[in-house]
């Protein structure tokens, strides 16, 4: 009679709910997607039982990451509904009681504290190797102290600043250089006298510009 | 027996034959001269090579039936573009002046025209700046890898992205958004947006320094701005041709459909694409071709600029549809992909069982077994054709499908960078022929004083242009922009030019220009520019105005806008314009065309009413009389000299 109470209290875990019913993985569990393919192209690896036993070990890493205490065992992961996609589910047993699920929001936030040391030990993203359920964290997006377009902006009006002063410069440099000739002319015909005869200042006049016409006059005369 | 309109004391308004050569051999007095004739023509060029070429052409060529708008556009171009360009250029060559004082030198009634035209080149310049000021943004912001619209925003508690980016596309977002800011509706002003603000400064100010000397400055500024097109042109078709699915977009581009030519909007289009590609009727040509030497065969050059800028279309069409086309194929796949995902997750199938080859037999054996599984993955329908099509003209070819294009390539910022300027040489050379069509014209009518300094007036033109043009950076500005293109620059330029072709050959004579061009150019022009400029050029622009006329009056004014509280969003929403929306379409169409009458009727009332006025104001059109007209401007200047240089000039 012992040995049937015996037989009762061992088997009435196993009689309870199974671990990979529908039930139990929606409560508990969480499915993950895998796609090696796709992040990896030719350099993709085979995903066998080893894969498996790695996934494993990082996901109990990670709980033990998390808990900080509590020692998780590779045994205390349980993977469930295999398919040929790769995908499947997965449960976390407390180490302490194998009949005791850990709850799913500590399961979450564990996977989130190690997401990037879990995907690297595959060599694979956020996206390739998919918690179904949990969010990627996003990367935040990268802050300038100075926005790069205010910089370069900075620089084409600094280039066309000094381009616009230099170009009043030369204008207003050769009005008043041109308004010098012109005195020091005057300066001349009253050295040489009022009177004179047209031919001679006709002359001193032609030598100053040699037959091109009067091109000081032409930005003078602003048409 | 040709038609003549009498037009009395037209001999004494303009320079005679001989009065021409001599002006020939005194160096051209107080006018700016070409330094060769090579920036001459670039600035041509560049006047009439522009962002339609880019994004207008490409996409009415794809959508009026490919290779077989070639026929109509190319007959056109013949019959249309080169007559009157070769009108405008002989003339501004023969009367030396620009489009005020040309249509004055014909007839004094005629001067309305030239006011119209410097008033279209006005309203024009303001928003065609306003597209540069946008293009620098973008321009200013292809220094970061990544590019700020490869990807959308995070949200503030980083759990995902932006709502109005998730749900339209990050380029989108980028261009509304963060860009335009745009608001829902044109009666949503939202204010000035200080970015645009300092860009649209930034733009003037790049255009001042370039226009500040007139032809001086934007001569030697056209040598980078006409000819930098053509090389980064010549560098994307390189990169083009080498990506995956650029042969798509050119053969989509190119697949004739004779049927099209049956249908007459193909051929309206093509005529209006052809009169406003080449910025017939603005002024600027025939400024720009009044400073040539009287000699210059002008004949031969509007027959050259109108070849170049045919060629320049069809290039451009290619370049663009070889990027088009690799854009299509990278949504494609990424369709396909993201449906090929779906399927295998759903079915728990193994990667790799389901690729693009079997996609749809798969899909077909899996509708047949499962077909509810299949109805609740929502599978996106993956049309290239579709794709190919997408909205690409205008704004939205430049600014949305190209830039996305641009993100799929690597190197991306060095793409965007060549794009960007690209479209802004491409615009500032336009830009150059505007500001001339606008300065000149009122350095004619003496709205400014004499005295004044060239830097000063082209400085005044940039600033009063850019206080209205910061209309377009409030946060409904692109809508404003959008009305400005649609009624500013269309029909009022038809009339003008329709104004122009009756007012040469009609008012000032056939005959004599005919003489005229046989005296600059050597021979007589022949038979095909008799017939386009009588008849046939005009014919065609009337047709044209008739039916944008009719097609504008009867259709109901709706505008697209941006809402993201529309239920069809990231669709753009058609919204009907408000009732004063009226009164500014008047001001931008009806103006400019009424002014023409308007100002005929002024004179003819004035003349009238002050005909006692009229008999001391002959002015004798002589060499000596403008160098006696010079020294009396020169009477702030000592007096001694003056005189005496007056009888040197006398005697030389």
């Amino acid at each position: 009679m012992w040995v049937w109470i015996v037989c009762l209290l061992t088997a009435a875990p196993a009689l309870a709910e199974p671990l990979c019913s529908k039930e139990v993985c929606d409560n508990y569990g969480y499915k993950v997607r895998i796609s090696i393919k796709t992040a990896l192209g030719d350099k993709a690896y085979e995903w066998n039982e080893s894969e498996m036993f790695l996934f494993r070990a990082t996901v109990a890493f990670a709980m033990r990451r998390y808990t900080s205490d509590e020692t998780y065992n590779v045994s205390d992961i349980v993977v469930c509904n295999k398919t040929a996609r790769v995908s499947f589910w997965f449960l976390v047993t407390s180490p302490a009681n194998t009949a005791q699920l850990v709850p799913r929001g500590q399961v979450e936030a564990a996977v989130r504290l190690s997401r990037n040391r879990i995907n690297s030990a595959f060599l694979l993203t956020d996206q390739t190797l998919q918690f179904v359920g949990i969010l990627p964290t996003l990367a935040p997006p990268i802050s300038y102290d100075t926005p790069p377009w205010l910089i370069v902006f900075g620089v084409v009006m600094g280039v066309v600043c000094a381009g616009i002063i230099t170009l009043l410069l030369s204008t207003l440099l050769k009005r008043t250089r041109s308004k010098k000739n012109l005195l020091e002319t005057e300066e001349e015909e009253d050295r040489r006298g009022s009177i004179t005869a047209n031919g001679r200042l006709c002359e001193s006049l032609r030598e100053k510009d040699p037959g091109r016409g009067h091109p000081d006059d032409v930005h003078l005369s602003k048409l | 027996m040709k038609l003549q309109i009498p037009n009395p004391g037209l001999e004494e308004r303009i320079p005679s034959h001989a009065e021409l050569e001599e002006l020939e051999e005194v160096q051209a007095r107080g006018r700016p001269q070409w330094d060769n004739k090579a920036q001459y023509m670039l600035t041509c060029v560049g006047f009439c090579v522009g962002l339609g070429n880019v994004w207008r052409f490409p996409y009415l060529c794809q959508s009026h039936g490919g290779g077989a708008f070639m026929i109509p556009f190319l007959l056109l171009l013949v019959l249309e573009g080169v007559p009157l360009l070769h009108l405008e250029f002989a003339i501004g060559q023969r009367l030396r002046k620009a489009s005020v004082g040309v249509w004055r030198s014909i007839n004094p009634y005629l001067v309305g025209v030239g006011i119209s035209s410097t008033l279209v080149s006005y309203m024009v310049g303001m928003y065609y700046n306003t597209i540069i000021a946008w293009v620098m943004w973008y321009f200013f912001n292809s220094f970061q890898d990544p590019l700020p619209w490869s990807q959308c925003p995070v949200n503030e508690n980083r759990t995902g992205l932006v709502s109005e980016c998730a749900r339209s596309s990050p380029v989108d977002y980028f261009w509304y958004r963060k860009t335009l800011n745009t608001s829902t509706k044109i009666e949503d002003s939202g204010g000035l947006q200080w970015w645009m603000v300092i860009c649209l400064i930034a733009a003037w100010m790049v255009l001042w320094v370039c226009c500040i000397r007139g032809i001086e400055t934007t001569g030697k500024a056209v040598y980078i701005t006409s000819t930098l097109p053509y090389v980064v042109l010549t560098i994307f078709l390189i990169r083009g041709l080498t990506l995956k699915g650029s042969m798509n977009g050119i053969k989509f581009l190119f697949t004739p459909d004779l049927n099209e030519l049956l249908n007459p909007a193909t051929w309206l289009d093509a005529g209006a694409q052809v009169f406003y590609s080449f910025s017939l009727a603005f002024g600027g040509l025939i400024s720009f071709s009044s400073y040539n030497s009287v000699h210059n065969n002008c004949e031969q050059d509007a027959v050259t600029i109108s070849i170049i800028n045919g060629f320049t279309s069809i290039y451009a069409a290619i370049v663009i549809y070889s990027i088009i086309g690799f854009r299509a194929t990278e949504r494609f796949d990424d369709c396909l992909s993201g449906n090929i995902v779906a399927l295998l997750n759903a079915f728990h199938l193994p990667e790799g069982n389901i690729t693009e080859s079997n996609y749809n037999e798969v899909l077909q054996s899996l509708n047949s077994t499962s077909p509810e599984i299949i109805q609740a993955l929502s599978l996106k329908t993956c049309d290239m054709q579709a794709l190919l099509s997408q909205g690409v003209e205008g704004t939205g070819l430049a600014f949305i499908v190209f830039t996305e294009a641009i993100t799929k390539m690597p190197i991306s910022p060095l793409w965007a960078m060549l794009f960007f300027i690209m479209l802004f040489c491409l615009g500032l050379s336009t830009m150059f022929g505007s500001v001339e069509g606008v300065v000149m014209p009122l350095q004619d009518l003496n709205v400014f004083p004499k005295t004044w300094p060239k830097e000063a007036l082209t400085g005044i033109v940039c600033l009063a242009s850019f206080a209205i043009a910061l209309i377009f950076t409030q946060r409904s500005g692109e809508y404003w922009l959008a009305l400005f293109d649609s009624f500013a620059g269309s029909i009022p330029l038809l009339i003008i030019a329709f104004c122009e072709m009756i007012a040469v050959c009609y008012i000032y004579g056939i005959d004599r220009f005919n003489k005229d061009i046989e005296f600059m150019i050597g021979h007589k022009p022949n038979i095909f520019w008799q017939a386009t400029w009588r008849v046939i050029s005009p014919l065609i622009v009337l047709v044209i105005f008739l039916f944008y006329l009719v097609s504008t009056a009867t259709k109901e004014l709706t505008y697209i806008a941006w809402n993201p509280e529309s239920d069809n969003f990231p669709m753009l929403e058609t919204m009907f314009y408000p009732g004063w929306i009226y009164v500014i379409i008047f001001i931008l169409s009806g103006v400019p065309a009424l002014i023409i009458p308007l100002v005929a009727v002024y004179k003819y009332l004035w003349k009238s009413c002050c005909r006692s006025d009229n008999t001391h104001k002959k002015s004798i059109s002589t060499v000596s009389a403008h160098i006696h007209m010079d020294m009396e401007l020169k009477k702030s200047l000592p007096k001694k000299s003056s005189d005496v240089t007056a009888t040197c000039a006398g005697l030389a």
